[in-house]
């Protein structure tokens, strides 16, 4: 299995049935193609849609069918669309029970920095401080580093997206829950060892006694 | 009855250089295409465009990025347009204001609808808060959110009636209804307009007294 269908399938698991989940561009899109059999979500697109689907097949487009990066989409029977102001009434309002994002760094205090580099990259932050700041659950899908650079640090260098604490950190290498005492390690990967991912941890790590192995197939 | 329907030239020849535009769309999606490619075509210049995006080069209000004929931009999104950053970097465009999405949403609301603001917890920490006041309710704080207006709002519809009602189709919807408030001027584009009566009231999503304009029919009907 490679590094970023891991990551989805493991947050895949975080799912509930009937849960209102929002996915950022990326590796977090990956989250609804692998549920777990059974579980069942419906899936928002800040643009103004729940019960969102992948286009079912080449030659169905609607012009006005489009999920948030503007490429076609379909929807399910029972699907709902609406504007601006209703989407982030839902986002803002503790009606979305998860949101998955990417992230470019996690901090000690669980603070994400997902929107900018400065004098690199500046894309404007859409609707990602919306979802961070109002999403019941924020789970943040990334790489465990990049370049073999630490991705999960002590304090934050980029921008935050937002000072909301986030819930739960999914990478290839373990599963991380930011707590008021800190970053506390839950799971590590399948082959994947406690001291291999605090030696690519940039922050000070939380070890229980036991940390299992994700349970993921 | 007034028939609000005119020409696209005539709509756009209502629009100044240097005025202030809000226009509706996502990703391009949702925008009126008509009445931007006109807007090029006569050549306005230093406009002020409040809209979720600036979407791809050559598409939606990328157009009017690619013709240089804004110079000030309140946005919540440019990443997926090089040519606006590339503009932004180089001081083409005089400035760029990005607002948090949803934020931005409710500004416009505010402005069309007689309110003096919004308070959020949105990018409340962050330098998307820089300039910003906080305003503390019962211990909380929020930034405050001030309303936006616009000199024109321009909106892109699947259907209207004669008389300015308008419905909107799925993912196009996104800021236009919104816009539809905050516009002293409103100028809708819709794909067909139908006979008054033929849009059933439960399904009209922007009462006709908030839209001045409709662009008329494509002539012919393509035949």
């Amino acid at each position: 299995m490679d590094a970023k269908t891991l990551i989805a399938k493991r947050i895949g698991m975080e799912m509930k049935s009937g849960d209102l989940v929002n996915l950022g561009i990326g590796m977090p899109t990956l989250v609804a193609n692998n549920l777990p059999e059974g579980t069942e979500v419906y899936f928002q697109s800040e643009n103004g849609i729940i019960g969102m689907s992948s286009l079912p097949a080449k030659g169905l487009e609607d012009d006005y069918l489009t999920d948030a990066g503007g490429m076609f989409i379909g929807a399910l029977p029972g699907a709902c669309s609406f504007d601006s102001g209703m989407s982030f009434s839902l986002i803002r309002g503790g009606h979305l029970d998860v949101t998955v994002l990417g992230g470019l760094q996690v901090d000690e205090k669980g603070h994400l920095a997902n929107w900018m580099v400065p004098g690199k990259m500046v894309p404007g932050m859409g609707g990602a401080m919306d979802l961070v700041t109002g999403a019941k659950r924020v789970i943040v899908a990334m790489t465990h580093t990049a370049k073999g650079e630490h991705k999960i640090v002590k304090t934050c260098d980029l921008p935050l997206t937002s000072v909301r604490r986030v819930d739960l950190i999914v990478t290839e290498m373990a599963v991380i829950e930011p707590t008021e005492a800190g970053l506390v390690l839950k799971e590590v990967a399948p082959g994947v060892s406690v001291d291999q991912v605090i030696a690519a941890t940039g922050a000070a790590l939380i070890i229980p006694e036991t940390v299992p192995v994700m349970a993921v197939a | 009855m007034n028939n609000k329907a005119i020409s696209t030239t005539q709509a756009v020849e209502m629009i100044p250089d240097g005025a202030s535009l809000m226009i509706g769309g996502f990703m391009g999606v949702g925008t009126p295409r008509r009445i931007i490619e006109e807007i090029v075509a006569q050549g306005k210049k230093h406009l002020t465009v409040i809209a979720n995006d600036t979407a791809r080069p050559d598409v939606g209000i990328g157009k009017l990025i690619d013709a240089k004929c804004i110079d000030r931009l309140i946005v919540s999104h440019i990443g997926t347009n090089p040519e606006t950053q590339r503009q932004m970097i180089a001081g083409e465009l005089v400035s760029v204001e990005l607002c948090p999405q949803g934020t931005l949403a409710e500004r416009i609301r505010c402005g069309g609808t007689g309110l003096g603001g919004v308070l959020t917890q949105t990018g409340f920490g962050t330098n998307a808060a820089e300039g910003q006041q906080i305003v503390t309710v019962d211990g909380v704080d929020f930034l405050l959110g001030k309303p936006i207006q616009a000199d024109f709002a321009l909106l892109g519809a699947s259907r209207a009636d004669y008389r300015g009602n308008l419905v909107f189709s799925l993912t196009s919807r996104n800021f236009n209804p919104i816009m539809a408030l905050a516009g002293k001027t409103v100028i809708a584009e819709p794909n067909e307009i139908v006979p008054i009566g033929v849009i059933p009231p439960d399904a009209v999503m922007t009462p006709h007294v908030l839209v001045d304009y409709l662009i008329e029919r494509r002539q012919n009907n393509g035949r």
